[in-house]
């Protein structure tokens, strides 16, 4: 059995990268993806625990959690191709008309 | 129908009123001056039948009947009823107010169709007797009610008319706001009059836990014993009430001014009914004032104070309505005494015969100023000249012999020339003064002296003599519309005194059944005698200053030479809407000027507006933030997150 640290620390790591990806980067895919890097972080949490507890709940809600992200992906994608075609870009710095 | 009965039709009296002003809103203007007239004064006519048949059932029963219609107002203790008070009090002002009014209403026809010509509106027809009877409707809410709310709703009714009717011609007048300002003032005065009457009532239901009549004053002698301060307070404050409406000085100033409004107007209001609401109030609270002597000596000394001070004014006067507006001030002062006296009755035998007279004097100095009119026009170009100004008049007696002959009986009859009204109702207040109240008596004595004086002066200038102005020469006699109204009252004038004969005293007996028995007045040759001599003696010394002495316009009064500045005094009222002027509403102005400008606009609105601007800079701050860049948000998010974990971790 490894320790708990190394999958929790590479949880970590990885919801780091999906932070900084999320915060500095400007194409829409790439926020996507670092969006991703953050649920699959917070996938492998769950995972990790259920294992340590023995608990099958953890790995139910990962279902849970895929799927929807599947989805959301779907979503996300429609609206960039959507805005892509209205603006020929797909920088999240040019969308900033909602502002007070 | 029993005769007892008849007693139950009270509240007609003032639904017949309004039922005539509806049909003269709706249908009025379509079907012309003849309909308005007829309808407006068939309406006060029915109610003053009705008037009649509530006075003989009344007699056969002459204890007091309350007719109820509803309740109106229930709060917790406070009961208010819609509720009619028939009692031998309250009979005798419907008496007086629905059958003068009906007379006024009928000369109106008469007056209104040359009136509206003359002002070229001949449209107002109508609303001149939509307010009419709106009028009686008030006035006859006041005299009926059984409590004091029911009371003050026609008490402000009659001002609301009256500023309505003061202000007929709004547009006309001095500077074309004349008239306007004259049912300003006469409104405005007569707030602070109810403002008092209000203080009033609500000590009332603070002390007796109801406003209907019965009721209250069953408690008086309880509450007078246990809390005398209040009963003072109570009565002084409903004096303030009194002096705004029935003309008693200080708040007497609006009256003169009110004779903007048509002559009927003046006649009908500030004359016969409205402004004795006040006396009639005094009367119906006799109960309240017998208690609390001071209060009675106070109201007495205004009432003879005033009626001194008028009659002084009355007799420099030029404007033939002004005349009589003090006089009618001067004579509500006599009947205020007569109240505060205790002389209740004699205050309201004098109402009643004023009413007759002073209404009949109005209406026939209408007739005066609609002759004088007449004669303007028909000798076109005689400049603007004043068809109210007497010494534009003169030897009317040959051109308008009725109006002259009914003058005549009013003027003589407000002299106090035996046998008629005037003398008997005027010798019955003096006759109570003379009794306990010598300075008092003295004062009534020298007032009535003076009344014969001016209404003598005012003959002579307008019928005696040669006419000083062509109007005058060319003036005309009235149409028969208004001279039949004009001889009744007169008629009514003459034999007005037969309601209270000394011995017989029928009034007297009348009232007892409201007012209690009182002794009746006796009947004081030595009085009566003097305060006939001083009525001729003032007519005929009318009569050697005035007659023969004007021959033109401009000729000077030869009051003038004789009293010089005191004639200069009277002549300008004593000063005292300057007075007013500087002492009241100049610093009121300056007030309302400070509370303006530097407070107004300089503490508050600047509150306000800094309040204002603050909110906007700080939003205007806060809304930086929202740039609309995805990452900042997220940024926000992230840094907030961590906060709220880190806050968790370390707690």
């Amino acid at each position: 059995m490894y320790p708990l640290i190394f999958p929790l620390a590479l949880a970590g790591i990885l919801f780091s990268i999906g932070v900084v990806g999320f915060l500095i980067r400007k194409n829409a895919i790439i926020v996507f993806m670092s969006l991703e890097l953050m649920f699959n972080a917070a996938n492998l949490v769950f995972i990790t625990f259920a294992n340590y507890f023995q608990n099958v709940n953890g790995q139910v809600i990962v279902i849970f959690i895929m799927t929807t992200a599947a989805a959301e992906v779907a979503v996300g994608l429609a609206l960039i191709v959507s805005i892509f075609r209205s603006r020929h870009s797909i920088s999240v710095d040019d969308l900033n008309k909602l502002k007070g | 129908m029993e005769s007892g009965q008849y007693l139950n039709l009270v509240p007609w009296v003032v639904f017949m009123p309004v039922t005539g002003l509806v049909i003269n809103l709706l249908f009025g203007k379509r079907f012309g001056e003849t309909f308005s007239g007829v309808v407006g004064s068939l309406a006060s006519g029915l109610s003053f039948i009705v008037s009649v048949l509530v006075a003989i059932g009344l007699a056969a029963h002459p204890e007091a009947a309350i007719v109820t219609l509803g309740e109106w107002i229930t709060i917790g203790a406070l009961q208010v009823h819609w509720a009619f008070r028939v009692d031998t009090l309250s009979v005798v002002m419907m008496l007086v107010v629905s059958g003068v009014g009906t007379l006024i209403h009928i000369y109106s026809i008469g007056y209104m169709h040359s009136d509206v010509r003359h002002n070229g509106d001949p449209e107002r027809f109508t609303r001149f007797f939509v307010y009419l009877n709106l009028f009686i409707a008030s006035m006859m809410t006041l005299v009926s009610a059984d409590n004091f709310v029911m009371m003050f709703v026609g008490w402000e009714g009659v001002g609301l008319c009256s500023y309505l009717l003061i202000g007929f011609w709004f547009e006309k007048g001095k500077n074309g706001t004349g008239n306007a300002e004259a049912a300003k003032k006469a409104f405005i005065t007569n707030r602070i009059g109810d403002f008092g009457l209000l203080i009033a009532m609500f000590m009332i239901f603070k002390y007796f836990g109801s406003f209907q009549f019965d009721t209250v004053f069953g408690q008086a002698a309880q509450v007078a014993q246990a809390h005398p301060g209040a009963m003072l307070a109570i009565t002084l404050f409903m004096l303030l009430g009194v002096t705004g409406k029935s003309a008693q000085i200080p708040l007497f100033v609006w009256l003169p001014d009110a004779m903007a409004g048509p002559t009927p107007v003046s006649a009908l209001i500030h004359a016969a009914t409205m402004v004795t609401a006040g006396v009639y109030l005094v009367a119906r609270s006799s109960a309240f004032y017998s208690l609390v002597p001071t209060a009675q000596t106070v109201v007495m000394w205004i009432g003879g104070l005033t009626a001194f001070f008028a009659a002084t004014i009355a007799i420099g006067q030029y404007d033939i309505k002004k005349v009589l507006a003090y006089s009618t001030i001067s004579q509500l002062g006599f009947m205020v005494a007569a109240v505060g006296m205790g002389a209740t009755v004699a205050g309201m035998f004098h109402l009643v015969t004023h009413a007759f007279f002073k209404g009949l004097l109005f209406l026939a100095a209408g007739s005066v100023i609609q002759g004088v009119e007449r004669g303007l026009h028909h000798a076109h170009g005689a400049g603007d000249l004043d068809p109210q100004d007497m010494r534009n008049m003169g030897g009317l007696r040959k051109v308008m012999p009725v109006t002259f002959w009914v003058y005549l009986i009013g003027g003589l009859a407000l002299s106090g020339i035996v046998p008629l009204a005037g003398f008997f109702s005027k010798d019955e207040i003096l006759a109570a003064a003379y009794h306990g109240q010598p300075a008092l008596f003295i004062l009534l004595v020298i007032s009535a002296f003076m009344t014969a004086f001016y209404m003598g002066r005012q003959l002579v200038m307008v019928f005696f003599g040669k006419p000083r102005s062509a109007a005058a020469e060319g003036a005309s006699e009235s149409p028969k519309v208004m001279t039949i109204p004009l001889i009744i009252l007169a008629g009514l004038s003459i034999i007005g005194g037969a309601l209270n004969l000394p011995g017989v005293h029928t009034l007297e007996h009348w009232l007892s059944h409201t007012l209690g028995e009182g002794e009746p007045a006796k009947f004081i040759w030595l009085v009566a005698g003097l305060s006939l001599v001083l009525a001729l003696a003032g007519l005929g010394l009318g009569w050697l200053v005035y007659s023969g002495k004007l021959n033109k316009a401009e000729d000077p009064d030869p009051m003038k030479s004789k009293l010089g500045p005191v004639f200069t005094g009277m002549e300008h009222k004593w000063w005292v809407d300057e007075f007013y002027q500087a002492l009241i509403l100049n610093p009121y102005k300056a007030f309302s000027e400070f509370m303006a400008n530097p407070v107004d606009l300089g503490v508050i609105d600047r509150i306000g507006g800094g309040l204002a601007a603050g909110a906007r800079s700080a939003s205007e701050g806060l809304s930086k933030i929202q740039n609309g860049f995805v990452r900042s948000y997220a940024l926000w998010m992230l840094i907030g997150l961590v906060a709220i974990m880190t806050y968790l971790i370390l707690k």
